[in-house]
């Protein structure tokens, strides 16, 4: 354990793109994501890449299409209300097929909301952020080591299917700090041959751009964008389950949900009720197999989020209803209890589950 | 299973978070599992400031402490805030120079340390926060000359080097104090 060191989320990030590759960051200060942006501002220089503040949001987004445009490893952070403004750029690099890390480190909202965690931009992360028909790979990490260890898959996956890959953490993920190791293994090395770095007078040129005027060109590269985003759904989900094998309750969490969740269910255990948490780690593609099958096993899901209720919709998706689906939830920036979770689950066992 | 939980707790400025960070770092380096959680926000610029802080021999769930089983509290609102929420059987490190008051809890163990007046004393006005830690680590059997020297050489960056001797200093000194 020599080679861990203690790092705040928003550090180990920063730290962890620089190690997979990423020159280029454009950003703008925000709670609970600033650290990050200092970072590389610290970093950047020293190591021959580009660090800008940019003058607003709308101009970083715009700044991390130009350079993912020539193929280079770009990322952008921000917290809620700056991902509302970057929605705009997320849908023009989605149509336009370029791969970036974008890092929302939640706060909650609607409008500019407060500066304490939320899990409140689920919807806008998993149906895209913006206009048009496009997904975002999204990942959640749930501990520090996995908001180094998930940007860098984030990069290989953004580079791997050309679109953008989303770091959704909130305000505890990326202030807290735990042990990290910054040991990881050596990027797949992607071809990019679309990207524009210039002919040399020996090839074609390369085009980036989302402007099809023409309904068949477009709806033909929308089809395809959606057979990509099919062959993603079948073999790019994660999750963790954990106690789930004899499990009659099945708890649902992400980031700082599931921790909390966790806590929980041990005590739970303790009580004799059968309880288990399925952890999503990709929520776009969501991992709906294993609650596809957890749906045949156990009596009720519960929901841990916050917000009022967001991922609820994405499990009752996946089971297809089968099984009664409850919200245990805090929202504007509060998280719920161990407490407050336990007697959720203590009401579900009531309620037909263990008894 | 052995989790102790930790809250420190004082006004911006004092090092409140560099004193968890130091505990937490301890952690690290005895190959513990360990996590530190600050307040953010607003409060921080001149207000209460406070970091939690767990230490365990398996993974850490949840990262924030509500039940601390140790608490420092370094003025007198953050007595007042957090009085209340320590575990019975629980400690309570109180910087005495700051809180006039007594602790009204009879469940739980105080020390009373006139940190900030010893800080002042002894020419390390700005390490009150140390000599508490000192006065913790002592308390719970954890001073160790070899592993706190390694743990500052971990937190103190090399450009403030001149400060390693200080924190020695101020650590001794909260760990001498009865």
């Amino acid at each position: 354990m020599a080679d861990k060191v203690l790092m705040k989320g928003n550090e180990a990030i920063a730290e962890a793109a620089i190690c997979a590759g990423c020159r280029h960051y454009f950003g703008y200060p925000i709670t609970p994501q600033t650290e990050i942006a200092a970072y590389m501002a610290k970093k950047m220089p020293k190591i021959g890449g580009c660090f800008l503040q940019a003058e607003s949001e709308v101009a970083a987004i715009n700044m991390v299409y130009g350079v993912a445009a020539t193929g280079k490893r770009v990322m952008t952070s921000s917290s809620s209300p700056g991902i509302s403004l970057k929605a705009e750029g997320l849908s023009y690099m989605a149509g336009a097929d370029l791969p970036a890390l974008i890092v929302n480190v939640q706060r909650g909202g609607p409008g500019l909301g407060g500066i304490q965690p939320s899990q409140s931009d689920y919807f806008q992360a998993t149906r895209g952020g913006g206009h048009g028909d496009y997904r975002m790979l999204v990942l959640a990490p749930a501990s520090v080591q996995e908001m180094a260890s998930l940007t860098v898959k984030g990069f290989d996956l953004a580079d791997k299917y050309r679109m953008t890959a989303m770091i959704l953490a909130d305000g505890t993920m990326g202030q807290m700090m735990e042990p990290v190791s910054l040991d990881f293994p050596e990027a797949e090395k992607v071809e990019k041959p679309w990207a524009t770095t210039g002919t040399d007078m020996a090839r074609e040129h390369n085009i980036v751009n989302s402007l099809f005027l023409q309904p068949d060109e477009l709806e033909r590269v929308n089809f395809e964008r959606y057979e990509r985003y099919a062959y993603i759904e079948a073999n790019e989900t994660m999750y963790e389950e954990y106690l789930m094998e004899d499990a009659e309750i099945c708890v649902a969490a992400f980031g700082i949900a599931s921790r909390v969740a966790k806590n929980a269910i041990n005590e739970a255990r303790k009580q004799g009720i059968k309880v288990g948490m399925i952890r999503p780690i990709t929520l776009w593609p969501f991992p709906v197999a294993p609650f596809a099958a957890a749906a045949d096993k156990v009596k009720s899901f519960i929901s841990v989020e916050l917000s009022m209720g967001q991922m609820i919709e994405d499990i009752k998706l996946a089971t297809s209803c089968k099984k009664p689906v409850t919200l245990c939830n805090r929202a504007g920036g509060i998280i719920p209890s161990p407490e407050q979770v336990l007697e959720a689950i203590q009401k579900a066992a009531k309620n037909g589950g263990a008894e | 299973m052995s989790q102790t939980q930790f809250l420190f707790s004082g006004f911006g400025g004092q090092g409140i978070l560099f004193a968890g960070k130091f505990l937490a770092y301890k952690g690290l380096m005895e190959e513990r599992q360990v996590s530190w959680l600050p307040s953010y926000g607003p409060e921080m610029r001149g207000g209460t400031a406070s970091c939690g802080v767990i230490l365990s021999d398996e993974p850490v769930g949840s990262p924030i402490v509500t039940r601390p089983d140790v608490l420092v509290a370094m003025n007198l609102p953050s007595l007042d805030k957090y009085e209340d929420a320590v575990a019975p059987g629980g400690i309570i490190f109180a910087d005495s120079t700051l809180i006039e008051r007594k602790v009204t809890r009879t469940d739980v163990t105080t020390y009373y340390i006139p940190a900030t007046k010893m800080a002042g004393e002894n020419g390390i006005p700005t390490l009150a926060n140390m000599i508490i830690v000192g006065k913790l680590l002592a308390v719970l059997d954890e001073y160790k000359e070899e592993g706190i020297a390694a743990t500052l050489g971990k937190v103190i960056s090399a450009r403030k080097a001149d400060m390693l001797d200080a924190n020695r200093k101020a650590l001794q000194l909260g760990a001498d104090f009865e």
